[in-house]
């Protein structure tokens, strides 16, 4: 080919590249300049569909369904620039620390030309009109707004110029704004805030803008701090409990002691309503719930209720029932190809019960009146919460107001809105505001978490040759049932081919699990089971353990084919972007290097969410570390040190995935050696943080480094939940290295001799100390 | 009811309230003080860290009848107003928190630089710097897994403090 001939392609290209980034928007009427986006398309790339593959969510993953189905409604939002200078922009996703107030206040800081610390960004109220785009979940919230939110801001850079270009008597063309400040060729400027009334329109019109070229990102792509970090560490960031709403006092409740069971009586309502501070008490569904003047005496007259209960649906199980109903529905593994000379490696591992327990625990605060009703709390799905919230009180959605109030923390505990609907039925049978609290005990034990589930995969190879690899996950139900189920009915029907007909979880499965290795047959399938639990997606859904299970099973492939982890990996890896980043990690871990005896590597992938990851671990399971003695707290093994390698594709803010990545890593290993939730006749034992082992500091590695792939995508991936996955796997390798044993359950201590005394479960909630003076240091 | 008067961040305060009622309800209900979080209520998370006479403690398992006119009580409100620096907006443990952007969803962070803070009060008590060990025998909790840059941050505020 000659130069002529490839000089029109280019020019093609680029023209192509134009108009990608040449969107539709519209200055809205007001008093002020208001500038909304519309979403025209362009936001799934069919060129990124990698061809001939054979998973589907290689083609078409969970994120491509979450933006599609925000797509038609992602017009609605707005940039407000106001006679301040400042920019406001009311996110309709929820921040609950993974950093997306900071990278949308990127987003709009790049778009509009002025500084980060200049726009403000706020957590939107349930805007039913928004229909299925108000979900924060999947990682996906970058993904589906990077585009719209860009669309709006320069839209208003846009309105700003015109209106300059009136004020200082020049053309467009030669002003530039920078900064928050037009400037005149002439030297003459205006600022923003100068700007932001003459550039009202007092009617709505559409314009045409052109996005900025990523080429010429100034803010995107360069590390920032997180916006509300001043506000966190001085104490006034403000969360669901630290709001202050009028009448509503504390509220707490009495729950029963088996799972989910439900109060028949208060038996001493008369001496609970006479104690100290106690202002009412109310039966709801889901206990006894008493509202105080102080919290500490809710927990009081809780501790003192007297209360008839009737049994929840799992009373009497325990642990080994559900493994052995789990064991009962696993399907059996697909035949195998019949070659003589195959042979085949097997893994069988069994995940229990984990709790998604955040920090800040399920609270919310409900105003319920006879014709309305107001609520606060962080929501992550909250136009299902103000759906649920008027279904249950007869009232009609718009009656019900939802304010979103930041989280502390999700992992996938607030795409619910248990502690909301709680709150609302509370205040509507005490006629009265509250604020609900739960107790920590009752978050752990009665709160949400991730599934028990088995994993099983059965591998083939001969010949040096890997010719099926089959997974097949068996759990307790995953409750999607926080309004993805909507967003899903609205897309069967654009699903690829078949997946219209699966049940919702096998969708999200299928959307989301990929084996990115060149293994011949490659079967994933998932089996459900049981829905008496409260389960949900927990920093990622399925991934972490299927993903482990995999990795697991690669090394004994690796091994039985006589083959090292890493090169093993390497070879049969069918995606460029996942070989990048396991030989980073096995460059900069020095994979391979000598290690003492029960010491270990661990090394493994993993492909989600627009992304992929690998982490290199290195594991201490000699007796020093596996005998540490830790008051109220496990040691074990100590992961000494990790290298994780992150390919997002286009990087908003690398501070915040870097933070995002350093979580991650905490949770991977958590799930490996540490936390878990025991089922103990009909109840879980775990109450609260000296029992339930989260990594700590004591397990946290003393040296973790965060390696951020360049990437020349010009689309962002999924950060909140991506770093787990690869984590837990290479954790659980590198253990089953150090000691030569593949662990056949995971945590790894699930099965030793419980760590604490277990709290009583009558009364429910245990009463604080009083000894704190003696432990001053 | 009983009046039960401390000092609160360098102001003596009145409250009117049971002896029995922990020191974190009276803060938070009572008195609108929110920086220390409640996090368990039985003194193992940590979230609500805060200073007694200089030295940490969690007001989660203090009794108000416990706390004497003349005991001070710091919270992360107060923190900076005890700092050399005269009206220092920011004590030098905040500081390393911001410059390390250690925060992620922020629920635990007052708690964990009031625990900062008593850490390099300890050790200077002890003559010595903090250690490896140190950091790996802080109790404060955090879910979001902040863990490795406090760690860099407490090291870095030991150093400008």
């Amino acid at each position: 080919m000659t130069r002529d001939h490839a000089q029109p392609a280019a020019q093609a290209a680029s023209t192509l590249a134009v108009d990608r980034r040449s969107f539709l928007g519209y200055v809205v009427a007001g008093t002020t300049l208001v500038a909304a986006a519309e979403m025209t398309g362009g936001l799934l790339d069919p060129a990124a569909a990698a061809p001939g593959v054979p998973q589907p969510a290689e083609l078409y993953d969970l994120n491509d369904l979450l933006t599609h189905a925000a797509a038609p409604t992602a017009d609605l939002i707005t940039v407000t620039v106001h006679d301040d200078g400042t920019a406001s922009f009311a996110l309709p996703r929820m921040e609950v620390g993974q950093g997306i107030t900071t990278s949308t206040a990127m987003l709009i800081a790049e778009e509009l030309e002025m500084p980060v610390e200049k726009v403000r960004v706020t957590l939107a109220d349930a805007r039913p009109e928004l229909l299925f785009n108000q979900l924060t979940g999947g990682s996906n919230t970058t993904i589906s707004t990077y585009t719209p939110i860009r669309v709006a801001a320069a839209v208003a850079k846009g309105a700003l110029l015109e209106a300059a270009a009136v004020l200082l008597g020049d053309t467009i063309e030669s002003l530039v704004a920078r900064g928050g400040v037009v400037q005149a060729p002439d030297g003459r400027s205006a600022t923003y805030a100068e700007l932001a009334r003459a550039a009202a329109s007092s009617t709505t019109r559409p314009v045409r803008v052109q996005l900025k070229d990523p080429a010429q990102f100034r803010v995107v792509g360069v590390g920032h701090s997180r916006v509300d970090a001043l506000e966190a560490v001085t104490g006034r960031k403000q969360y669901a409990t630290d709001l202050h709403v009028p009448g509503a006092l504390p509220t707490m409740v009495c729950r029963a002691p088996t799972l989910n069971g439900t109060p028949r009586r208060l038996r001493n309502e008369r001496a609970i309503l006479a104690m100290p501070g106690v202002r009412d008490v109310a039966l709801v569904d889901t206990g006894v719930a008493v509202r105080a003047e102080t919290f500490g005496q809710c927990i009081d007259a809780i501790r003192a209720m007297d209360v008839a209960w009737a049994d929840g649906p799992v009373a009497g199980l325990s642990d080994d029932d559900v493994v052995e109903e789990l064991r009962g529905a696993e399907l059996p593994l697909p035949r195998l190809p019949d070659t003589p000379l195959a042979k085949t490696v097997e893994v069988d591992v069994l995940f229990y019960f984990r709790s998604n327990s955040a920090m800040d625990t399920n609270s919310a605060i409900a105003d319920v009146r006879a014709d309305r009703a107001t609520v606060w709390a962080g929501l992550k799905s909250p136009i299902v919460a103000q759906q649920r919230v008027a279904e249950e009180l007869g009232l009609p959605q718009d009656a019900v107001t939802v304010h979103v109030v930041q989280g502390g923390g999700s992992f996938g505990r607030r795409l619910f809105f248990d502690g909301a609907l709680e709150a609302a039925k509370i205040s509507r049978a005490m006629g009265k505001p509250v604020k609900l609290m739960w107790h920590r005990a009752d978050d752990a034990r009665v709160g949400r978490g991730h599934p028990m589930a088995t994993s099983r995969v059965r591998a083939v190879h001969a010949a040096g040759q890997v010719l099926a690899f089959q997974q097949s996950h068996t759990s307790i139900e995953t409750d999607f049932r926080h309004g993805l189920g909507e967003i899903i009915s609205a897309n069967l029907a654009d699903l690829p081919t078949g997946l219209g007909n699966l049940g919702f979880a096998e969708t999200i499965f299928e959307l989301t699990q990929e084996v990115p290795y060149d293994f011949g047959v490659i079967t994933q399938t998932l089996t459900e089971t049981d829905d008496r639990f409260n389960t949900g997606s927990m920093r990622n859904i399925y991934s972490p353990d299927v993903r482990t299970a995999g990795e697991l099973a690669v090394d004994r492939l690796a091994e039985a084919m006589g083959s090292d982890p890493y090169t093993f990996r390497r070879s049969h890896l069918r995606n460029a972007r996942v070989r990048a980043v396991l030989d980073t990690v096995a460059k900069h871990g020095r994979w391979g290097r000598p290690m003492a005896p029960g010491t270990a590597q661990g090394i493994a992938i993993h492909k989600e969410y627009k992304g992929c990851s690998a982490c290199l671990v290195e594991i201490d399971c000699r007796p020093e570390q596996t005998g540490r003695e830790i008051r109220d707290g496990v040691g074990g093994p100590r992961v000494t040190k990790v290298v994780f390698a992150i390919d997002v594709g286009l990087v908003v803010n690398p501070r915040g995935l870097e933070a995002q990545m350093q979580g991650g890593i905490n949770d991977g290993i958590a799930l490996a050696l540490t936390s878990s939730m025991h089922l103990r006749d009909g109840h879980f034992l775990e109450a609260s943080w000296d029992n339930y082992f989260y990594t700590r500091q004591w397990n946290t590695p003393p040296e973790v480094e965060v390696l951020i792939m360049p990437s020349d995508s010009g689309q962002p991936g999924g950060a909140g939940e991506a770093g787990v996955a690869a984590t837990f796997a290479a954790v659980a390798c590198a253990y089953a290295r150090a000691t030569g044993e593949v662990p056949a359950y995971f945590p790894i201590n699930h099965r030793d001799p419980l760590e604490f005394r277990v709290k009583p479960f009558v009364p429910p909630i245990p009463q604080s100390p009083t000894n704190g003076r003696k432990l001053v240091w | 009811m009983a009046r039960q008067t401390f000092v609160l961040n360098g102001t003596s305060v009145t409250v009117d309230v049971h002896d029995d009622v922990r020191v974190l309800w009276v803060l938070r209900d009572l008195l609108g003080v929110t920086g220390p979080k409640y996090g368990c209520g039985i003194n193992v998370c940590k979230a609500c860290t805060s200073h007694l006479n200089g030295k940490a403690f969690n007001p989660c398992s203090v009794r108000v009848g416990d706390l004497r006119a003349a005991d001070e009580v710091t919270t992360i409100e107060g923190l900076a107003d005890t700092a050399e620096a005269d009206g220092a907006a920011l004590h030098p443990m905040q500081q390393a928190w911001l410059d390390r952007d250690v925060a992620q969803c922020g629920y635990c962070q007052p708690g964990q630089i009031m625990a900062a803070v008593a850490l390099v009060r300890k050790v200077r008590r002890e003559g010595r710097s903090i250690t490896e060990a140190d950091l790996d025998a802080i109790r404060n909790i955090c879910r979001c897994g902040t863990y490795t840059r406090i760690r860099e941050a407490v090291v870095q505020g030991e150093r400008q403090m």
